[in-house]
């Protein structure tokens, strides 16, 4: 197996269930190149920085500001719907 | 308080929550103003749905991810190379050699305290701006999944492609920010 489809199963492991061949093969691999098992702690990483970032959006949405023009173009369209 | 204001207040009391979650998502002012506007629009005329003892917040959003399904929906209808998987993309080609048996041309550092970076104000910015850069399909394919939570066949259904295709986007998406991080973070970044 190379490490270009090592890469790719490491991918596609987020969404879905790898079968127990794949499984097997990605450990082999994993066990023998250092390169791929940074890569899918990286990607291990990225997992958690978007599921992180998902999680800040909603608490910290407040930081985005609704700009007043559009705002005010909004509460229009909103009035003419009456 | 009467029904007719209520509208006007989701407006004050969660514009901006609505127009945060949208452009952190699209990256495109006008684009995220306007799905505010459009979930507003629908809240107002399916008000009768929302249930007195929710939170109205969670139910303005929950509009308005389906608003966001819709409008990547749109987009992905838009003949566009780079919702084509076939597409040329020399991505594949920079990172691995294919002359000698798919291996790394470069391959990943190891990153130096990663969990740290999750705490600081100016990772979210690199990461962002990562997003940011990737080919819109991936962009897309990436926020659907991992930003929005969309299983696998939610995200086949929004885009309307394959999930072998969906695959073949992640794959790449990933490429691209593992190096885009790896260059602007973990390489020269504050950490590096």
């Amino acid at each position: 197996m190379s490490c270009k489809e090592v890469s790719e199963l490491l991918s596609q492991s987020i969404e879905r269930r790898l079968s127990l061949r794949e499984t097997l093969r990605l450990r082999m691999h994993l066990l023998v190149c250092d390169a791929c098992a940074r890569f899918k702690r990286q990607m291990e990483f990225l997992h958690a920085a978007a599921r992180a970032y998902a999680q800040r959006g909603m608490s910290t949405a407040r930081q985005w500001v609704l700009a007043r023009t559009a705002r005010e173009r909004i509460r229009g369209r909103l009035q003419r719907e009456r | 308080m009467t029904q007719l204001s209520s509208a006007d207040r989701w407006l004050d009391d969660h514009g901006d929550a609505l127009y945060g979650f949208a452009f952190q998502r699209l990256r495109n002012r006008d684009a995220a103003e306007d799905l505010v506007q459009e979930t507003l629009l629908a809240a107002w005329r399916s008000r009768a749905s929302f249930a007195a003892n929710s939170s109205e917040r969670t139910w303005l959003i929950g509009i308005l991810k389906h608003k966001l399904a819709d409008h990547w929906r749109h987009s992905a209808r838009q003949p566009s190379e780079a919702l084509d998987p076939e597409a040329v993309d020399d991505l594949i080609d920079q990172t691995f050699d294919m002359t000698k048996g798919g291996h790394w041309r470069v391959a990943p550092s190891a990153w130096n305290n990663p969990d740290a970076a999750l705490e600081q104000q100016q990772f979210w910015q690199v990461f962002v701006d990562c997003v940011g850069a990737l080919p819109p399909a991936q962009a897309q394919a990436f926020s659907l999944c991992e930003l929005d939570g969309l299983k696998g066949e939610e995200a086949c259904k929004a885009m309307q492609i394959a999930a072998t295709n969906l695959w073949v986007m992640l794959h790449r998406a990933r490429l691209h920010l593992r190096q885009c991080l790896e260059i602007n973070w973990f390489g020269n970044g504050p950490n590096g």
